[in-house]
């Protein structure tokens, strides 16, 4: 049987993948920030899952406005980069799991989650950035993917609520699956960031400690914090952290905390970092 | 559930993106869509009139382009992940473009992120900044 092995968390900072691409890891601006993920890299080269489903949103690069899917699900074989505006990054495509990702849909449509099914797809940093910070820069990423794409972008975006039972829902979907996979569900995004209006730059370190804190030991209340709080408390990027939520509905009532870094800035954003693991 | 848009209009220096938002930028956020492909960013770069004029904006909403008043185009219903294919056009970093809607210039701004980014008190709420 498939079962979850992990689950990590992220933020996707665009500058964090032209950093990499460009070879900037060693620049005084990057260098700390990078040396958090150095455990990481070398913790998932010693449990590289089959798959990673990996939670995310597109940023106006795939989706335009045409169409707004609120859950998205990836069911295509590769999944091109797409262009942002800046070129597209020199990076591998990403290879799917046709097979897991069919088996996902149709289990969390049977169970009431009106899932978008994505038979051709382009991904853009928010699936990419966390790909290049957990595995750095190989020839092909050693990992199948899962994109699941959840809208942040526009009001009303779906509740903590309904993202954490979409993740349990993804549980039960991995659980049922028979082959023998190991897989992991990277929540990305976040942490408090603001990228428009006069009050851009905001961060809220306090704020984000305790979000990972609770992410950890209480998402049973956690998944109720109204959008609003997010977008006053970790601005109206910040947002984005319901997408952790899907990540920790999918590791079970309890987990272990392998790992946690936190970092300002990256850009115009809180980095924050957790690597998590089932407890049976 | 009726929704609440109301909500958000208390969060000072903050237009939040929402589906009557959405509506309201819709031909905006297709030009900047536009801008995806490298041909297109070449062409909108050569005439900027030309270019704007191809797509049913209203006129205001051209002019924020043309002026690279990106608060003005949040106010005009568009939202900065679309937008940011028109600062990425010019070269511009997130960082770059972003601080345009601060009170600060980009230097100042880079240091303030660089010193644990903008402290939240104060930035609650527009009745307690006395601007509501």
């Amino acid at each position: 049987m498939a079962r979850i092995t992990a689950g990590v968390t992220t933020s996707h900072v665009p500058a964090v993948g032209m950093a990499v691409d460009l070879h900037k890891e060693d620049e005084a601006y990057w260098a700390p920030m990078f040396a958090g993920y150095e455990f990481s890299k070398k913790w998932m080269r010693e449990n590289t899952p089959d798959v990673a489903i990996i939670v995310y949103n597109d940023h106006a690069s795939y989706f335009g406005m045409e169409i707004m899917p609120t859950f998205a699900i990836g069911n295509a074989a590769s999944y091109g980069i797409v262009d942002e505006g800046y070129g597209k990054r020199p990076i591998p495509d990403v290879q799917g799991h046709p097979q897991l990702s069919t088996h996902i849909a149709a289990s969390l449509i049977t169970d009431d989650f009106d899932m978008t099914v994505l038979n051709v797809l382009e991904v853009d940093h928010g699936l990419t950035v966390p790909l290049s910070l957990m595995y750095g820069a190989p020839e092909n990423w050693p990992s199948k993917v899962i994109p699941i794409a959840v809208n942040v972008v526009m009001y009303p975006q779906p509740s903590g609520e309904r993202c954490f039972a979409l993740g349990k829902a993804i549980r039960d979907a991995v659980e049922s699956f028979p082959e023998d996979l190991s897989v992991q569900v990277w929540g990305t995004g976040g942490m408090s960031h603001q990228i428009q209006g006069a009050r851009a730059g905001l961060i809220n370190e306090p704020w984000d400690r305790k979000f990972m804190d609770d992410l950890v030991n209480d998402p049973e209340t956690l998944q109720f914090k109204p959008h609003l709080e997010y977008m006053v408390e970790a601005g109206s990027e910040g947002v984005e952290l319901i997408m952790w939520l899907v990540m920790r509905g999918a590791l079970g009532p309890k987990v272990d905390e392998v790992y946690r870094f936190y970092h300002v800035p990256a850009s115009n954003t809180a980095v924050g970092h957790l690597i998590l693991t089932p407890k049976e | 559930m009726k929704p609440d848009f109301e909500q958000f209009k208390d969060i000072p220096g903050t237009t939040i993106f929402t589906i009557e938002k959405a509506q309201q930028g819709f031909e905006l956020n297709q030009f900047c869509m536009s801008l995806r492909k490298a041909e297109n960013r070449t062409e909108f770069l050569a005439d900027q009139r030309a270019y704007v004029d191809k797509f049913p904006m209203t006129e205001e909403q051209k002019q924020a382009v043309l002026d690279r008043d990106f608060q003005r185009m949040l106010d005009l219903g568009g939202n900065v992940y679309f937008l940011s294919k028109i600062f990425a056009s010019d070269g511009l970093s997130y960082v770059q473009a972003v601080s345009t809607m601060t009170d600060m210039n980009t230097e100042e701004y880079k240091q303030m992120m660089l010193d644990g980014g903008r402290n939240i008190e104060g930035w609650r709420s527009k009745k307690e900044r006395g601007e509501a």
